[in-house]
């Protein structure tokens, strides 16, 4: 019999599990895996350099380009850094509102990813499931920011506007019986606010059926336990952070251990894997959408009974209200520079972090006291994870691959950036 | 839990490391210098040393310092001249290194799970044959890997003892290192598909670069309520 050799294969760039342009050159042996090179940067946009060539507030745009399915997480580690270079902080309510929207920016976050990992494993219907819950979040921020994804909702200084007093209903429609067309704005009778509580009551249980579709099914546990084991230690030196690290049983999570904005004074818990697999990270991600409705709930309780600003009146970094504008001279001279020119930031450096859906999300900014970013750098969760593939697949078969890619949460916007 | 408050860093860091320059703290982060001959050497230390403990690399990248804190354009003389377009100032041929600024810093963000602390380090990378050279940590933190591939494609800077030094983001064949401050944003060159010769060709870029908003650089006006810009 002749000698066998491993053989080479091609993944991607254009492969429904890839998540995106994602290529990998796989080395198999028979059907085992013995090396996997995943080749990136087929969405490099150079985010990091254009944002060099502008003002500070025209990239918060890109931020939310970078994970595209967590969207107002990314831009909240942007503001942040410049918030900290320009010394301010932002009142209460803003801190809030933000706290908020990260919370429901997971959840969408941990169904997409549910979704599509569940559909690359085999179970259609959870991403059929997931989509339905992810849409309301997706009214949500329409409803806050008149964009359904790119919100670009966060400014330096607070939030861009208040929570809007009413919610965007569905109109009549020969399409629609006019008993769908009522169950349809149930829950948009009231404010954005009441929208959202109305989510919050609602979600803990339909996180209760995709968990019965999947916690306990013998296929989604053969495909899932035992693949892809990482022991704490591998974790923490590939870089891992966020439910990789924590399916690890590392409990590490930046809104605990480095608070942000309010998250010190709600009440939440990290959830922790043991295994260091699939299927304790799969537990890890479930696990943080309820602890998520739970920090939801707590954010709506604050923001109705407090009202107040959502961002400073500082005219040097925030701009003036139109109406202002009609009759103050000196708000028209700071809206016109605003605009044109942007604010300069003092000189210095500084990372800010944030705990991401997928991880750690980080923004090292370096100023030169200009009005554009001297440096920008995007350290992004999913590039460490991604990097981390070949030492998580080795030794696999090749369908456990495409669940180790789903367990990672891959988006290519952040990789590539 | 809070992080663990930077003095006690700063402390273990001079008594580990006595004769490094002396660690700055500023908003709470620390940042260290360390010279290129010894980075291995400290960062072994960094890792394994009680009360440091950074296990984890959290983010390897690079600054370019070229034309740092360089302005567009200038207005003092607006109101005699009218005001001009913007122009990009980058040499024509810039050096790797001028006198003793160093051009290039490669910053190392760590980070201590265990001790719930963070550390940024500065090394400056040697010139050496007219290659910006630094030696590779991969051996002390594996996650390092992508991040030397990711700083050697995009700032050229190469790393000793890496076992794959590849490019990485930008595309196979690709000239050049696109985030020195020198490579123009449009780039060099552009693709697109010839009838002629039934292919994609490369072409010298046609987009002529521009400036939309002017680099300045104005001190911060005080605050309405009196405190400075910079507190």
């Amino acid at each position: 019999m002749p000698e066998l050799q491993n053989f080479t294969m091609n993944f991607g760039p254009q492969h429904p599990a890839a998540h995106g342009v994602l290529r990998l050159v796989v080395e198999v042996d028979g059907e085992v895996i013995r090396k996997a090179d995943p080749h990136i940067g087929l969405l490099h946009r150079g985010t990091e350099k254009l944002a060099e060539s502008k003002p500070f507030n025209q990239s918060i745009g890109y931020m939310d380009r970078l994970d595209y399915v967590s969207m107002m997480c990314n831009e909240h580690a942007y503001v942040l850094a410049i918030e900290r270079l320009l010394g301010i902080t932002a009142p209460p309510r803003a801190q809030y509102i933000r706290v908020l929207f990260d919370e429901l920016t997971r959840i969408t976050n941990h169904l997409l990813w549910l979704g599509s990992h569940a559909l690359d494993i085999g179970a259609m219907s959870v991403f059929l499931y997931c989509f339905r819950e992810r849409e309301d979040i997706m009214d949500m921020y329409e409803a806050v920011s008149g964009a359904r994804m790119h919100a670009t909702y966060y400014r330096p200084g607070g939030v861009h506007r208040d929570l809007p007093d009413t919610m965007p209903r569905y109109e009549p429609s020969r399409f629609r019986s006019r008993r769908e067309l009522k169950r349809l704005n149930a829950a948009r009778e009231g404010s954005l606010l009441d929208f959202i509580a109305a989510f919050a009551d609602r979600f803990p249980s339909c996180v209760d059926e995709y968990e019965e579709l999947l916690t306990d099914n013998r296929i989604w546990k053969q495909r899932t336990v035992g693949i892809g084991v990482v022991d704490p230690e591998t974790a923490l030196a590939y870089g891992f952070t966020g439910p990789m690290l924590r399916g690890s049983g590392v409990a590490w999570d930046l809104r605990k251990t480095q608070p942000y904005e309010v998250y010190a004074d709600l009440d939440f818990e990290i959830p922790v894997g043991r295994h260091g697999d699939c299927y304790d990270r799969y537990l890890v991600r479930m696990a943080e959408m309820r602890q998520s409705v739970r920090l939801v709930r707590q954010c709506v309780d604050w923001l109705r009974a407090h009202p107040g600003p959502v961002h400073l009146d500082d005219y040097k970094i925030v701009p003036p209200p139109r109406a202002v504008m009609k009759h103050d001279m000196e708000a028209l001279i700071h809206h016109f520079k605003l605009f044109s020119e942007g604010y300069s930031v003092p000189e210095g450096e500084t990372y800010a972090a944030v705990e991401h859906p997928k991880g750690e999300f980080g923004i090292y900014l370096v100023s030169d006291g200009a009005n554009k970013p001297y440096r920008l750098r995007i350290r992004a969760p999913g590039f460490a994870h991604l990097a981390a593939l070949d030492m998580m697949v080795c030794g696999h078969m090749i369908a456990d691959l495409v669940a180790v890619i789903g367990t990672q949460d891959i988006v290519f916007g952040e990789i590539d950036r | 839990m809070r992080p663990s408050p930077p003095e006690t860093l700063v402390a273990r860091i001079r008594e580990v490391l006595p004769d490094l320059a002396a660690p700055t703290v500023v908003r709470d982060e620390v940042t260290i210098e360390v010279a290129e001959s010894r980075w291995l050497a400290v960062a072994q230390t960094l890792r394994d040393e009680e009360g440091l403990n950074f296990e984890q690399l959290v983010d390897l990248t690079a600054v370019d310092y070229l034309g740092y804190g360089q302005v567009q354009w200038t207005t003092h003389e607006a109101t005699s001249v009218g005001f001009s377009r913007a122009v990009l100032v980058a040499p024509p041929d810039p050096a790797l290194q001028e006198g003793d600024r160093p051009r290039f810093k490669v910053v190392v963000h760590l980070l201590s799970v265990r001790g719930n602390r963070r550390l940024r380090v500065k090394i400056v990378p040697a010139v050496r044959e007219g290659l910006l050279i630094l030696p590779s940590s991969v051996t002390l933190w594996p996650s390092a890997d992508w991040y030397e591939r990711e700083v050697f494609d995009l700032f050229g800077i190469v790393f000793e003892g890496h076992p794959d030094l590849r490019r990485i983001l930008t595309d196979y064949g690709f000239v050049g290192h696109p985030f020195r401050k020198d490579f123009p944003l449009s780039g060099h060159v552009e693709v697109r598909y010839d009838p002629g010769q039934k292919r994609v060709i490369q072409e010298p870029v046609s987009i002529e670069p521009r400036v939309l908003v002017p680099r300045v650089v104005r001190p911060i006006a005080e605050r309405p309520d009196g405190s400075p810009a910079d507190a």
